[in-house]
């Protein structure tokens, strides 16, 4: 928990922070709704005898009082997926449309690029790509149990990502859910941290500058843009989002969350962001009970 | 005609037989036949559809964009293994549409269901209908859900249900 520490001037009631980072996380899936509706996922979890909560926030998000969420009738149907409560928060912001051309550009292994065909209704376009061949079996195992038919799915570096191969030449829509340092998964994985250094959050940030400019790029003028990470590091978010801002045509632009969260960050370790940045949004572990998250949802303007 | 099949891409079906260039290839009004013959899903449900071949006799179905060809990792889902005498649909396109299937579906009781989705064959020699590839249903929170595809033979169901995709759940 140590590196953490470096979060104690941005964080209210850094204690409750630090004890809920120490607990383990609860079993949430996430109802897909390209297989089921909630209310049968219900009836059907019900009549197992599985208990649940549903999140205030957003009736497809459940946590599963059981040990193996992947072995119930619900999970073999594709009426549900395990995906972590906050997870699920990006696609929601992000706000895809049927018959949208949408890009998830870090897809693997796929809980949010099939959250965002089901926002869809299954309809349209959402190109599924990941840099890591290894990762897209298991979204392409995951896009055919869940039954989303619109995915196309790429293999390539977001950074420098063409659109030749496709008819169209922007996206209406990109989630740009950035390989991270993962601070904000400790609760998920304990070892999150070992390897934690100064020096890899500034080169992970390197590439995540990368990847939002092409995002900006390939995505339409009046589309929308949704940066997002697990971590903390505001180098690894704010300070990504404020590079996009200085190099790319875009806006920061309010979202609803009823999740609690914490505004951006205007300033971080001698440097200053961009006023409009606390209208992203922080998600520590002690508000809501969850993994850590932070979103940020950006209009492209030219 | 030559046997234009490219492993590494995706081609889309040809409309009809009359539209045919690749030696063997399926052709869209095929599988639409297919799904109505076989299971009685009516044509309609795919009309949003397209369907495409990469890999010998591999039929995906999709609902999105794309040009054809096309060279990336995947689009929708498997749906159909076609080049061989019978048609074999895939566990995953019948979870998906097979609530629109009225024939060749055999509903199982909640061990029978249970056995099937750990991949176990099992004898029913009840059933009376065809023989060969079939929808196995069962029933869930009140209405009849997909659970895969069967092969049945000789009073026997086999659970085509693949490695990956099986399960052991509670009966």
């Amino acid at each position: 928990m140590e590196p953490l520490e470096r979060y104690r001037p941005i964080i209210d009631d850094f204690d409750a922070f630090l004890a809920a980072c120490e607990r383990p996380l609860g079993n949430a899936v996430r109802v897909n709704t390209i297989k089921a509706s909630v209310e049968r996922t219900l009836a059907a979890l019900n009549e197992a005898g599985v208990d649940y909560d549903q999140a205030d926030w957003n009736p497809r998000v459940l946590t599963l009082e059981i040990d193996s969420p992947g072995s119930t009738w619900t999970s073999f149907h594709g009426f549900t997926h395990g995906q972590e409560e906050v997870s699920a928060v990006p696609p929601v912001v992000l706000e895809p449309q049927p018959g949208d051309r949408v890009w998830d550009c870090c897809a693997a292994p796929g809980g949010k690029a099939t959250q965002i065909a089901a926002l869809m209704d299954d309809r349209g376009t959402v190109v599924a790509n990941d840099n890591n061949l290894g990762r897209i079996s298991a979204l392409r195992f995951n896009a055919e149990r869940l039954g989303a038919t619109g995915l196309a799915v790429t293999n390539a570096d977001a950074r420098n990502y063409s659109l030749e191969r496709f008819d169209f030449d922007a996206f209406d829509r990109t989630l740009v859910d950035a390989p991270c340092s993962c601070e904000g998964t400790i609760r998920k994985n304990p070892d999150a941290l070992d390897n934690w250094s100064e020096g890899h959050i500034s080169s992970v940030a390197g590439i995540q500058k990368g990847i939002i400019r092409r995002a900006i790029q390939a995505t339409r003028e009046g589309g929308t843009v949704v940066y997002s990470t697990c971590t903390f590091a505001p180098e690894e978010n704010e300070a990504v989002v404020q590079h996009a801002l200085d190099n790319e045509p875009c806006r920061v632009v309010d979202f609803d969350l009823e999740l609690e969260h914490a505004p951006g960050l205007t300033a971080w370790d001698g440097e200053t962001f961009d006023e409009r940045l606390e209208r992203a949004a922080r998600i520590y572990p002690h508000q809501n009970d969850t993994g850590g998250f932070f979103v940020a949802k950006l209009e492209v303007t030219a | 005609m030559a046997d234009g099949n490219d492993g590494q891409r995706f081609d889309r079906l040809p409309a009809t037989e009359a539209e045919r260039t690749v030696d063997g290839r399926a052709t869209r009004e095929a599988v639409v036949d297919y799904f109505a013959d076989r299971f009685g899903i009516p044509p309609a449900t795919f009309d949003d559809y397209t369907f495409w071949e990469k890999g010998a006799g591999k039929i995906w179905i999709y609902r999105g964009e794309a040009p054809t060809p096309l060279e990336i990792e995947a689009i929708g889902m498997t749906c159909l293994r076609t080049r061989q005498e019978h048609w074999k649909p895939t566990t995953d396109v019948v979870q998906r549409f097979g609530d629109h299937a009225t024939e060749c579906v055999i509903d199982l009781d909640r061990e029978q269901a249970r056995r099937f989705a750990a991949g176990e064959d099992q004898m029913l020699e009840w059933w009376d209908g065809d023989w060969g590839y079939l929808i196995a249903a069962h029933e869930i929170a009140g209405e009849a859900e997909a659970i895969g595809v069967g092969l049945y033979v000789h009073g026997e169901l086999r659970s085509m249900v693949p490695k990956g995709r099986q399960r052991d759940l509670e009966p």
